[in-house]
């Protein structure tokens, strides 16, 4: 399912709308960066509460198709900024991570 | 054999917010190239590891990545304090990162071992007060 459709499935707040026809391949849940680095996979759908400007590179090498930040985190605006410059995808939802994995079960499984 | 493409970077090793930027721009030279995806991003994750190393352990240093025609090299070069025990520093969840650092996500000792699963070799070379220099390869046959 491509992430401009989850995201007005499960009404995920845009906050960087770079490359939405991107297709949602899996799920990745994770605050760590280098574990999410090592094991989250090209065309995942990241879900963390970690909002700082790290994430954005962490997004782009590891090539996941969104980032979904859960609990309702907002990161600072020049997050956004870079992320939309960088061509990443960010949403963010009040659901919890489980919530979220939950939902996104529902259209990958 | 033809002369190797290479690409040089000077990582800042005070400026978080643009840790990581030497990788991102590797990625999308590697991109230019016609580069398989798959060795891409095994090149991506294994340089974004040791460049966020540098910038969190050693205050910076150089990056150069050199493209064969059968591999690609990532040689990274600091002036740091050293790796005082290798074997202990590659080990899953060891870390000697601050906890200012771990907050913002870093710190799960994972990076070193992304550094040997993602590339197909790779050989440290470190020692207390002499700065470290890690050179590894990704095969591109
Ligand atoms: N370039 C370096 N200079 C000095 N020490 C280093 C360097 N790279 C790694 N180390 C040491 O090796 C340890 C393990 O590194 P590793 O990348 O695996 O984990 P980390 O950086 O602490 O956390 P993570 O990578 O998961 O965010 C570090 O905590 C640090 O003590
Ligand atoms: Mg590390």
């Amino acid at each position: 399912m491509k992430v401009c459709d989850v995201a007005e499935k499960f009404s995920l707040k845009p906050l960087s709308v770079a490359d939405s026809s991107r297709e949602i391949t899996g799920v990745y849940i994770g605050d760590l960066l280098s574990w999410v680095m090592g094991r989250a996979e090209s065309g995942d759908a990241w879900i963390t509460i970690m909002s700082n400007i790290n994430i954005v590179a962490v997004a782009s090498l590891a090539d996941v198709a969104c980032i979904i930040l859960a609990e309702g985190v907002v990161p600072d605006e020049n997050v956004c900024i870079t992320a939309l410059q960088k061509g990443i995808n960010i949403y963010t939802s009040d659901k919890t991570a489980y919530e979220l994995a939950a939902a996104l079960a529902q259209c990958l499984l | 054999m033809s002369e190797a493409v290479r690409f040089h970077f000077t990582v800042d090793g005070d400026d978080f917010t643009s840790a990581g930027q030497a990788s991102v721009q590797v990625k999308k030279n590697l991109r230019t190239l016609g580069i398989a995806p798959e060795i891409i991003r095994k090149v991506s994750i294994a340089m974004y590891e040791g460049e966020i190393n540098m910038v969190i352990h050693a205050g910076g240093g150089e990056a150069d990545v050199l493209i064969f025609e059968d591999r690609i090299e990532i040689h990274l070069c600091d002036n740091g304090p050293g790796i005082a025990n290798i074997d202990l520093a590659m080990q899953e969840g060891f870390s000697t990162a601050p906890d200012n650092i771990r907050s913002l996500g870093f710190g799960a000792g994972m990076g070193l071992p992304n550094m040997k699963r993602y590339s197909d070799s790779i050989t440290i070379d470190s020692a207390l007060g002499k700065g470290t220099k890690i050179l590894m390869t990704v095969n591109l046959s």
